[in-house]
């Protein structure tokens, strides 16, 4: 017997998603009201909607148009390079496993290697410019679009390879019409990681040692006690990270639903 | 022994002294020597012990295997590397796209080979309506069950119209009922195209039931060492189970399949 206490007409999926929704706007008006009763002092943080406004100030005069240019195209260079880097790199290691047992050891422990400690080679590089952001945001983002790729490469069934070869198509076809979509759930994640870690390899890098991006707004912010705007920038960044996120777990669910038994 | 005890002569697909070993450190000897004719218009069926190379004989045959010996023709050319047009093939394993709706799985082939969108859908709605998927045109592969998963693959073979029908285990997961509903479903196909059939199965009755000969294998390196013509009408079903020849075929094939099926478990008969 049923023990379900769900209203008629409403699906599992809507519930969850109002469950959630008013689980946030619940933290975001507990924030709300212990910034605007000074439980929380205005030094350590300014009340959200204080942030939403100064952020939309912000982009409204324009003062921060130029930032979001720089971080946003050097994410998306990051992202690009990444992606097509990584699926490269990816298919190579997964059609040779030589080379794939020789960088195994590598791509495992790749992230406990301190990547901004090679800044300085990076500049000597590539010169005082956002070419070495992009690169470190690359360092990031790329090992994990390669492991997507292999992993996805991995459980392509060995049946659809043959029904393929029945069908007489070319090894182009074969890639294009079987390989890659049979790989797609795979190869969607290490899209999502890929941004995910561009862009926090990018926003950490200008925070630290760039003299523009939206990283290094707030750090300036920061260390001239400009709270509005340090915590108007947060938001910005958090909001923008969420909805790429967002936006591709959406379409991540919706290829999902299709291959999911109902 | 060879499997050309037939009055037949017109070929459809001949295999001649046909061996298949695996390279590696220790090369596997999987199959032959296998001499082999299927007319046209058969229905041959391979039985044997698991193991024992019946997979292997049907990816020679279509060619998605090259042999390691000898020789393998469809329709008098040789069949080199590559599967000849002519002939499709249904696996064990599922093998629909899942990302593809049932009408787009069906459709695959006939779209790659550049058929015109009428046609395409006239030989699709007719496989789908013959294969009982009529309801499910627009689902998804994960929508169905199992049997209703693996109809789609037939329809998906059978829209492009082969001349030769290789089925490797098509109905081993599903259920005794589903299965020999399944079985009534392709003598029904036979019929209706004219396709010559290679079955492999590991069932006894499933093979007595569908077929016009039925090849036993041995233990690997699989051979044939005994081939039996059943003698059934081409109009039959699975009722065919009732009739008193039925039993004494399937007692046949045990009979010789079993010393064989007990090496392969590694047992003295």
């Amino acid at each position: 017997m049923s023990t379900s206490a769900r209203a008629p007409g409403i699906s599992r999926g809507t519930l969850i998603l109002w469950t959630r929704t008013a689980v946030v706007a619940g933290l975001v008006l507990l924030l709300e009201l212990l910034c605007r009763t000074q439980v929380i002092k205005p030094l350590t943080m300014i009340p959200p909607s204080a942030m939403a406004q100064e952020m939309v100030r912000l982009i409204a005069a324009g003062e921060i148009s130029d930032d979001i240019v720089q971080t946003v195209s050097e994410v998306g260079a990051a992202f690009a390079v990444s992606v097509l880097a990584g699926f490269a790199l990816g298919a190579l290691a997964q059609a040779l496993p030589r080379v794939r047992r020789a960088i195994d050891p590598l791509l495992a422990s790749w992230y406990a290697v301190p990547f901004f400690v090679f800044y300085p080679l990076l500049v000597a590089l590539f010169g005082l410019n956002a070419l070495p952001l992009i690169a470190i945001g690359v360092v990031f983002a790329t090992p994990a679009m390669m492991l997507s790729t292999i992993a996805g490469l991995d459980r392509v069934p060995g049946v659809l390879r043959k029904v393929a070869r029945v069908h007489r198509m070319s090894p182009l076809r074969e890639v294009m019409l079987v390989t890659l979509p049979s790989a797609a759930p795979h190869l969607f994640t290490g899209l999502k990681l890929s941004f995910a870690y561009a862009f926090i390899g990018v926003i950490a890098g200008e925070f630290i040692l760039s003299g523009g991006g939206l990283g290094y707004g707030i750090a300036y912010a920061y260390e001239s006690f400009e709270n509005r705007k340090m915590y108007a920038l947060m938001l910005l960044v958090l909001l923008v990270a969420i909805g790429v996120n967002g936006a591709l777990h959406v379409w991540e669910t919706r290829l999902a639903r299709r291959r999911a038994r109902t | 022994m060879s499997a050309n005890g037939q009055a037949h002569t017109d070929f459809h697909a001949t295999l001649r002294a046909v061996t298949r070993t695996y390279p590696g450190a220790r090369p596997v000897h999987a199959l032959g020597s296998i001499d082999l004719d299927i007319a046209r218009g058969e229905f041959f069926s391979v039985v044997g012990p698991s193991g024992c190379g019946k997979s292997t004989l049907l990816d020679v045959l279509a060619g998605l295997s090259a042999p390691t010996t000898g020789r393998v023709s469809f329709e008098g050319k040789q069949v080199a590397g590559r599967v000849p047009e002519g002939v499709g093939v249904v696996f064990q394993e599922d093998a629909s796209f899942p990302w593809l709706t049932v009408y787009d799985n069906v459709a695959f082939g006939l779209r790659r080979a550049g058929m015109d969108a009428a046609e395409t859908a006239r030989r699709v709605d007719y496989a789908v309506g013959f294969m009982g998927l009529r309801d499910f045109t627009h689902a998804y592969p994960a929508q169905l069950s199992g049997g209703m998963r693996q109809r789609v693959c037939i329809a998906r073979t059978l829209v492009l119209q082969p001349r030769l029908i290789l089925l490797d285990e098509p109905f081993g997961a599903l259920d005794q009922q589903t299965r020999l509903l399944m079985g009534d479903e392709l003598l029904r196909l036979w019929r209706e195209t004219g396709a010559s059939v290679l079955l492999i199965t590991h069932a006894l009755d499933e093979a007595a039931m569908l077929s016009d000969r039925v090849g036993v294998m041995s233990a690997r390196p699989g051979v044939f060492i005994d081939l039996v013509t059943t003698g059934w009408a081409r109009e039959r079903d699975s009722r065919i189970v009732s009739d008193p020849g039925f039993g004494a075929i399937t007692a046949r094939l045990w009979s010789s399949l079993r010393t064989e099926s007990m090496k392969a478990i590694g047992r003295e008969a």
